[in-house]
């Protein structure tokens, strides 16, 4: 599926179906996104499905 | 484990407590946390008049709308934000829009203070002849016009958007560094002391981490959509911040831990370096305290800016 990072500002491709699988997939630590799932607040452990808009907003902000 | 109270879906993981929150429950914790600083650390008092320092990020953004919404009716206190506009081009005019729209929705006065007013050149006009790294001068600038604007604004507190990570961030920094007077002046509330130059600071923020900053922002729609600043170069900032989100990862309640323990000894910092701080003087040029005959922003002018 495909998934949106904020701090890039691009769509990845992965290949892990949960969403803790997707976060050591991209080598993203958990503590420093947001997830939003179809725009609305998730946590790392909830479930997802191929068709769900799945976005990763970071939390650190510059400036 | 999930929210207990409720059966709604949790919309985040604390960090310190093996919960999940819901939406509702994580706003009513998040709120009764920044109440329980403001409480506790007796970051609020009568007649006060709070000067927030704004930049349209999530964090002031955050913070100016609780202050609002926790003493915004009490007649006695009065909130002004205060937004620096360091001038730089496709960044700080965005956030700055943003600022007016949602400080007129907010009913809060905003005074914009800008960098090409008070030192006659902007920050991208600065850059242009400056080849140090720009934080370190904008910082000194920054910081000097918040004390500044907010006396002459007869502030009696200036709030900051300062998180549990910034906090344990520097704390860090300072202990890498062998700095410990700087992290002196660290904590919920610094300057107290009955020196006029300094208006005390407070941080109701500070015991909440980024990412519930982050989260609370996004539930509340008070999310800034704005890029990060082009000349950010924090470098060590950044390594500090990656080495506790690992630790953080692994061992959860780190960042917490930090801040707790360093609170527990900072009375003691604070008495050791009271003594160097009877030895603030005042700036010959601009009568800012400062801890040289000239400050670092008197400085900056002469070498850098009139340059
Ligand atoms: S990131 Fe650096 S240059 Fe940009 S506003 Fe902040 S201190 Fe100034
Ligand atoms: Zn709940
Ligand atoms: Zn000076």
């Amino acid at each position: 599926m495909k998934v949106y990072l904020e701090k890039t500002n691009e769509y990845k491709e992965v290949r892990s179906k949960t969403l803790k699988e997707i976060l050591k997939e991209l080598n993203i630590n958990p503590t420093t996104v947001i997830i939003t799932k179809n725009n609305e607040l998730i946590t790392e452990d909830s479930n997802i499905k191929e068709t769900d808009e799945i976005k990763f907003l970071s939390v650190i902000s510059g400036g | 484990m999930s929210c207990k109270k409720c059966i709604e879906s949790p919309v985040i993981k604390l960090t310190n407590s093996p919960v999940s929150l819901c939406k509702s429950c994580f706003i009513k914790y998040f709120e009764k946390k920044v109440k329980k600083t403001i409480s506790d650390y007796k970051l609020i008092d009568k007649n006060d008049h709070i000067v927030i320092a704004v930049s349209g990020g999530k964090d002031s953004t955050s913070l100016l709308y609780l202050i609002k919404k926790i003493v915004g009716e009490r007649k006695d206190i009065k909130i002004t934000a205060l937004a620096i506009d360091e001038g730089i081009h496709n960044y700080r005019d965005e956030s700055l829009e943003f600022l007016k729209g949602f400080c007129k929705k907010l009913k809060v006065n905003l005074k914009i203070v800008s960098y090409k007013e008070e030192f006659g050149k902007s920050l991208d006009e600065i850059l242009k002849t400056y080849k140090g790294i720009p934080c370190s001068i904008c910082g000194v600038l920054r910081r000097y016009l918040l004390n500044k604007k907010a006396k002459e604004l007869k502030a009696t507190k200036l709030a900051t958007g300062h998180n549990l990570d910034d906090e344990a961030q520097s704390i860090m920094m300072n202990y890498c560094r062998n700095n410990m007077a700087i992290s002196a002046r660290l904590g919920p509330l610094t300057g107290i002391k009955k020196d006029e130059r300094f208006i005390p600071r407070i941080k109701p923020l500070y015991f909440l981490t980024e990412k519930e900053v982050t989260s609370y922002a996004f539930l509340k729609g008070l999310m800034d959509n704005f890029k990060e600043c082009p000349n950010s170069q924090q470098a060590y900032r950044n390594n500090i911040r990656e080495m506790i989100n690992d630790l953080e990862l692994k061992i959860p309640g780190t960042k917490h831990s930090i801040v707790n323990s360093f609170l527990e000894i900072l009375p003691l910092l604070k008495e050791e370096y009271s003594k160097d701080s009877k030895l603030i003087k005042s700036c010959l040029k601009c009568m800012e305290p400062c801890s040289q005959e000239i400050c670092k922003t008197c400085i900056y002018i002469e070498t850098v800016i009139k340059s």
